[in-house]
C-alpha cells in the first residue's frame, strides 16, 4: 500500500473527497450569503434553514407526490426561493433602514420558528434520501473508489457556483445587482426598480441554499437540524474570505471544506474546529478576510 | 432659568421616585421565596443576571456578541469541576468560574473586536462554537453526559447551600453584586466613552480614546457577569452541561435583552423573568419552545425594537434610555 506521511494514500484521498464534498457545500452556501449580504447588507441566519428547507422539500415531494430527484433539482430552489421572496417582501424590507443587527437577529428568529416546526412535525431523526439510480454505484478511479452520486455534487457544485459568478459578472441583470450594491439611489434614479432586485437577490440566495440542501439531501440524512450546525461553520468561511468578492466566497468555500478533510486525517480531533482556528489566525493576519475589502 | 428648576425639580421627583421602587423591588425579591418555588426564583434571577450582563456590551457598547453562551457555560463548568473534583467551597468555586470566564472573554474578545458589527456577531458566533466542540471532547466536561451531582457545599465553610433559602440568598447577593456592578460601570466616566463608542465610533476614535481598549474591557467585564450568572446557576441545579454553550444559549440570552429593552438598565431583567416563565410554562405541554421564542423574536424585531421596558419610557417621555437603533 502507497502511503505519504506515514498514512495509506487511500484513507487520505478518502479524507480529501469527503472534504471536497462538504467544501462544495460551503461554497454554494458563502456564496448565497455572499450575494445577499452583498446587496441587503443583512447576514441572513435563515440560511441553515433554508438549507433544511431545499432538503425536505425534496424529500416530502417523492415521498407525497413520487417525484424524483431531478425535477426536485428544479422546483426545489424555485420553492425556497419563492417563499422568501414573500418573507422578504412582508417583513425583512421594513428593516433596511434600521441598524443591520436587527435583520441578522430577525432571520435568526426565523430560522428558530422553521426548524422548530419541522422538529416538532418530523422529529430529530433523519430521513434517508436515496440517490437517483443514475447515479448509485460508483466507479474505480485506480487509486480509490469513487461513489458517482460524490462526484457528480462536486461537479454540479462547481457547475452551479461559476453559473452564478457569470449570471453577476457577465450579465445585465447582474450588472443591476452590482450597480446597486455600490449605489442603490442612484441606481433607482436611473429607473431600476432596486425594492424588486432586492427581493429578488433574497429569492436567489435562498434558492442556492435550497438548491444545496436537496443536494445534500442523499449525501447526509435529511433531518431538521442539519442547516444549524452548518451556518455556524459557514459563516467562519464566510469571515475567513472577507464579504467583498463573491469568487473569494467560492474559493473559500473550497478550500476550507479540503483543509478540514486533511485535519481529519492528520489530527481527527481537531478537524471540528480547524476552520474556526484558522478563521482566529486570518483574523491576526488580514482582519477584512482572504479576498475582503476592508469594511 | 425657570424651566431649568422646574426641570431639576422633575428630576429630582423622579430620581425619588426610582429610589422607591427600586426599595420595593428590593422587598419583593427578600420576600419571594415564601411565595414562590425558590429554584424557579434562582433561575430567573441567574438568567437576569445573564442578560444583564449581555446588555453591559450589546446596549452600553453597541456590540452584539452572538457567542455570550461560552462564558455562560464555561464558568459552569469551571465552578462545578473546582467545587465538585477539587472539594473547593462554592465562593471560591464561583470566583474561579467568574476568572475563567473572565479569561475566556479576554481571549475571545481579543479576536472579535477586529471586526465590526455584523462580523463582530459572527465572530463571536464562531468562537463559541469552537467552545462548544472544546467542551464536547475536554475529559474534564464528561462530554454528553456533563458535571453531574455537584454539592452545593457550605458558605464561607459554615452556612449550609443545601437549605433552599441559603442558596436562595446566596444567589440573590450575586445578583445584585453583578446588577450594582453594572450600574456602576454604566454610569461611571467609563461607561460614558462606551456609550460614546456606541453612538459614534469614529468620533471616540477621533477625541484620542483607544477605541479597541475600551472594547476589549466592556467585553472582558461582561464576560465575568455572564460568568457569575453561570457558575451560579451551576450550584442552583448542581450539574454543569453542554446545553450552556450551545449557540442557542447565546441566542437566548439576546432574545431576553431584546424583549426586555436593549441599552435599559430594567430591561434584561424583565425580558429574562418572562423568557424563563415562558418555558416554564411551556416545559409541560407539547409545543415545541423554540418556535414560540423565533416567533418572539420576529415580532421584536419588526413591531417594538426598544423592547417592554424601552417602550415604556418612551410612552412615559424619558429621553435618557437608549433609542433602539
Amino acid at each position: 500500500m502507497t502511503m505519504i506521511f506515514g498514512i495509506p494514500i487511500q484513507a487520505l484521498l478518502g479524507q480529501l473527497l469527503v472534504g471536497l464534498i462538504n467544501g462544495s457545500f460551503y461554497a454554494m452556501l458563502s456564496l448565497g450569503l455572499a450575494i445577499i449580504f452583498g446587496l441587503l447588507r443583512v447576514i441572513n441566519f435563515a440560511h441553515g434553514a433554508q438549507y433544511m428547507l431545499g432538503a425536505f422539500v425534496g424529500y416530502l415531494l417523492l415521498a407525497h407526490f413520487g417525484i424524483g430527484y431531478w425535477p426536485a433539482l428544479i422546483l426545489v430552489p424555485l420553492i425556497v426561493g419563492l417563499a422568501s421572496m414573500i418573507v422578504e417582501r412582508l417583513a425583512l424590507s421594513r428593516l433596511y433602514d434600521v441598524d443591520p443587527l436587527y435583520g441578522l437577529l430577525f432571520t435568526f428568529g426565523l430560522a428558530l420558528v422553521i426548524e422548530g416546526a419541522f422538529r416538532y412535525f418530523y422529529g430529530v431523526s433523519g430521513q434517508v434520501y436515496t440517490p437517483p439510480s443514475q447515479l448509485s454505484g460508483g466507479t474505480n478511479l485506480g487509486f480509490m473508489f469513487l461513489p458517482n452520486y460524490r462526484g457528480w455534487v462536486v461537479v454540479a457544485s462547481l457547475i452551479v457556483c461559476l453559473g452564478t459568478w457569470l449570471l453577476i459578472e457577465k450579465t445585465r441583470l447582474g450588472a443591476y445587482l452590482r450597480a446597486a450594491t455600490e449605489n442603490p439611489i442612484l441606481v433607482q434614479a436611473f429607473g431600476v426598480n432596486v425594492p424588486l432586485l432586492l427581493t429578488l437577490t433574497y429569492g436567489i440566495g435562498s434558492a442556492l441554499a435550497g438548491l444545496a440542501g436537496i443536494m445534500a439531501a442523499p449525501v447526509y440524512q435529511v433531518s431538521p437540524l442539519m442547516g444549524s450546525n452548518l451556518i455556524i461553520v459557514v459563516f467562519a468561511v464566510v469571515v475567513v474570505g472577507g464579504m467583498g468578492s463573491i469568487l473569494g466566497a467560492i474559493v473559500t468555500g473550497y478550500m476550507l471544506g479540503l483543509a478540514e478533510g486533511l485535519t481529519k486525517v492528520f489530527y481527527p480531533e481537531a478537524s471540528n474546529i480547524v476552520i474556526f482556528v484558522i478563521m482566529a489566525i486570518v483574523l491576526l493576519v488580514r482582519p477584512a478576510g482572504l479576498f475582503g475589502r476592508d469594511a | 432659568m425657570a424651566d431649568l428648576t422646574t426641570s431639576e425639580i422633575q428630576g429630582q421627583a423622579r430620581a425619588r421616585t426610582e429610589w422607591l421602587l427600586v426599595g420595593v423591588a428590593l422587598a419583593a425579591l427578600l420576600a419571594a421565596p415564601f411565595f414562590f418555588y425558590p429554584i424557579f426564583l434562582m433561575k430567573m434571577l441567574c438568567f437576569a443576571l445573564f442578560a444583564c450582563a449581555f446588555n453591559l456590551l450589546l446596549g452600553f457598547t453597541g456590540l452584539l456578541s452572538f457567542g455570550h453562551a461560552a462564558f455562560f457555560g464555561g464558568a459552569a463548568y469551571f465552578t462545578a469541576h473546582a467545587v465538585k473534583e477539587w472539594g473547593w467551597t462554592p465562593e471560591a468555586g464561583v470566583l474561579l468560574g467568574v476568572a475563567g470566564a473572565a479569561l475566556l472573554g479576554l481571549v475571545m474578545g481579543f479576536f472579535a473586536i477586529r471586526r465590526q458589527g455584523i462580523y463582530f456577531a459572527m465572530i463571536t458566533l464562531a468562537l463559541s462554537q469552537m467552545f462548544f466542540f472544546f467542551c464536547l471532547q475536554a475529559p474534564f466536561t464528561k462530554g454528553e453526559d456533563g458535571i453531574q451531582g455537584v454539592p452545593r457545599g457550605h458558605l464561607f465553610g459554615f452556612i449550609d447551600l443545601s437549605m433552599p433559602l441559603n442558596m436562595y440568598y446566596f444567589v440573590l447577593g450575586g445578583f445584585l453584586i453583578g446588577v450594582f456592578a453594572i450600574w456602576r460601570i454604566v454610569n461611571s466616566p467609563f461607561g460614558m466613552i462606551l456609550k460614546s463608542i456606541r453612538e459614534n465610533e469614529s468620533r471616540a476614535t477621533s477625541l484620542g480614546y483607544s477605541v479597541a481598549r475600551y472594547k476589549l474591557a466592556a467585553f472582558v467585564m461582561s464576560a465575568a457577569l455572564a460568568g457569575l450568572a453561570g457558575a451560579m446557576k451551576t450550584l442552583v441545579f448542581q450539574f454543569a452541561t453542554l446545553t450552556d454553550v450551545t449557540w442557542q444559549m447565546s441566542g437566548e440570552v439576546i432574545l431576553m435583552t431584546l424583549l426586555g429593552g436593549i441599552g435599559t438598565m430594567l430591561g434584561p431583567i424583565v425580558g429574562a423573568g418572562l423568557v424563563v416563565a415562558l418555558q416554564n410554562y411551556l416545559a409541560t405541554s407539547e409545543f415545541p419552545v423554540t418556535v414560540i421564542t423565533g416567533a418572539i423574536f420576529m415580532i421584536c424585531v419588526l413591531l417594538f425594537r426598544r423592547g417592554i421596558v424601552g417602550e415604556v419610557y418612551a410612552r412615559l417621555g424619558r429621553t435618557d434610555s437608549s433609542d433602539a437603533r
